[in-house]
């Protein structure tokens, strides 16, 4: 990483951690996860399937909001506020300023998944008295939780380069509703013929596969992942999450700061 | 070799529910801006006086022209390093404090990080705000963030400066402080460039001023020029309660302020003026010729292009 783009994303980072709502956020993840044991005990015999589920869900959904809410004014609130302006008179490019800044909020959500994670293994832990051999399926599943951001950062910036907060909010978090069911939209695409086949087909591919990036079932149930699509999700997500970004530098590279 | 030449930029905006409707911000820009020259860009809101400066940054791009920054042309990355931009009312990362700003904006500037603490803490001795310096931007006054961005500005040694508005909402204590940092940057030799609409600014500082109004540069010159233009007439200031009958007749413009009479007259009565004076025993304090202020310059230039014809440079 060139030492411009790897100070704009420290910049980045800093900038999200001192920001309270993220704590909010990462204490209401704790909370549910917290909670999950609750719902365990009252769940005879499946209580590690309750805490799996819930906490798993709670942390990619909260991490989600957290990308969105955090990448959609990385952009528009630099242009808004003229901070840009004191960046781009310097010798910074408009490729490496993008770049900086998504893997700037790339690592504060990793960093974030790590202590949401902390709190779900905990309550795993306080469920089950020990960790047992199929637990370590849990990481797996966190760790397409993460290739998942990586592809919802990449977009809510990709939008938030010409949009505003509001339109990139909406559009990333529809765009990650309809990925997360892209199982389902193939699944019609392949029925379907004619032009609406030809649609269907064409979206199911265009929006991000997040159905394949999410194991939380198959993990709470004790089954295993295969090793292929571990390394089919880690390829497909970083060259989504490279296209979205190359995108985001095209528009970006083009646009007038008025 | 001129610091920056500015070869027919020009910008439009596109306008309307389609985007279609050309709306000039700037006409084609022809100016030259020599090394070590403090320039001021004069103009009223929304003259293109912003605009000029983000094109010169890159910030937005011309519809068309070009302009070369000392030696370079404007998009060229070398150049970057070489400059230091303040923009108008400007904002800064409020999570930071002014330290960790200003060594951020170091980083990107490429100062060697041997040395690049003892700049940052130069840089806020030199603003002034070397108390302030862990305290959270978000706390900082306008002057204060105006201070700041002076030290952004200048941070990293530039050998050529834009300030868009320096002085805007400064207080007289703080356009003072500001007017000596731009004097200081002139003795160092640097080439600084800046608008403002403040005309008093302007002629303290400047070498030389250009005028732009409703995107049209209406005139460039040097301020020591501008001012020394004499205008015919002669400011004669005398004691005396009334004006004395006699230098009535020769079309005096005069005001009385208790025992003092200021006098204009066309500079031909000049000698006669003092003879009456001389004949009525009264004391005289001085003579001037009056000379053509850079706000009448910058009013005759704001005026309507049909009225100005024939009006100068």
């Amino acid at each position: 990483m060139n030492s411009r783009v790897a100070y704009i994303a420290f910049n980045t980072f800093r900038e999200a951690v001192r920001d309270r709502v993220l704590y909010n956020l990462i204490a209401f993840a704790l909370l549910l996860s917290g909670a999950s044991i609750l719902v365990g005990e009252i769940s005879i015999d499946i209580e590690r399937l309750v805490v799996v589920n819930l906490g798993l869900t709670a942390v990619s959904l909260f991490g989600v909001v957290i990308a969105i809410f955090i990448g959609i004014g990385l952009v528009s609130k630099e242009i808004d506020k003229k901070t840009l302006y004191t960046v781009l008179s310097r010798p910074v490019r408009r490729w490496e300023f993008i770049v900086g800044k998504f893997f700037g909020l790339t690592g504060t959500l990793v960093v974030n998944t790590f202590f949401m994670a902390l709190g779900v293994l905990l309550a795993l832990l306080y469920v089950a008295h020990k960790f047992e051999t199929m637990d370590a399926w849990v990481l797996v599943a966190l760790y397409f939780i993460v290739l998942q951001f990586l592809i919802v950062c990449a977009l809510s910036l990709f939008f938030s380069t010409f949009s505003t907060p509001l339109m990139s909010a909406i559009f990333t978090f529809a765009l990650f509703v309809i990925g997360s069911l892209s199982d389902d939209l193939r699944g019609f695409a392949r029925i379907t013929h004619g032009v609406g086949g030809w649609l269907a087909t064409a979206i199911a591919y265009l929006v991000p596969n997040f159905s394949a990036l999410n194991v939380i079932s198959q993990v709470a149930h004790g089954d295993a992942i295969a090793g292929r699509l571990v390394l089919y999700n880690t390829a497909y997500a970083l060259l989504y999450s490279a296209m979205a970004i190359s995108g985001a530098v095209l528009i970006f590279q083009r646009r007038n700061l008025k | 070799m001129p610091a920056i030449e500015i070869l027919d930029l020009e910008k439009n905006y596109l306008v309307g529910f389609w985007h279609k409707r050309p709306k000039p911000a700037l006409r084609p820009l022809r100016l030259t801006i020599e090394e070590g020259e403090v320039f001021g860009f004069l103009g009223p809101n929304g003259a293109g006086k912003t605009t000029t400066l983000k094109l010169l940054m890159g910030l937005v791009f011309p519809t068309a022209g070009s302009a070369r920054i000392l030696g370079y042309a404007m998009d060229d990355p070398r150049v970057k390093s070489q400059i230091g931009f303040l923009p108008e009312q400007p904002y800064f990362y409020d999570h930071l404090n002014a330290r960790e700003l200003l060594n951020y904006y170091a980083q990107l500037s490429g100062v060697p990080a041997k040395g690049r603490s003892a700049r940052v803490e130069q840089m806020l001795g030199r603003v002034g705000l070397a108390d302030s310096a862990n305290l959270q931007l978000r706390k900082f006054s306008k002057g204060m963030l105006q201070r700041v961005g002076l030290a952004q500005a200048i941070l990293h040694d530039p050998k050529l400066v834009f300030l868009d508005e320096p002085m805007s909402g400064l207080d007289p204590m703080g356009r003072r402080e500001v007017r000596d940092l731009i004097q200081q940057l002139r003795s160092e030799g640097k080439t600084v460039f800046f608008s403002t609409h403040i005309l008093s600014d302007a002629e303290a500082l400047c070498n030389r001023v250009g005028v732009i109004h409703q995107g049209e540069l209406r005139g460039v010159g040097a301020v020591a020029d501008l001012t020394a233009q004499a205008k015919g007439k002669v400011e004669i200031i005398f004691y005396a309660q009334k004006v004395p009958a006699g230098l009535a007749e020769f079309g005096t413009e005069a005001k009385v302020s208790g025992d003092i009479v200021n006098a204009v007259l066309p500079e031909e009565r000049q000698d006669a003026a003092l003879e009456v004076l001389r004949r009525e025993h009264i004391k005289l304090i001085s003579l001037n010729p009056v000379r053509a202020s850079l706000e009448e310059y910058y009013i005759q230039k704001l005026r309507p292009t049909e009225n100005r014809m024939g009006a100068g440079v």
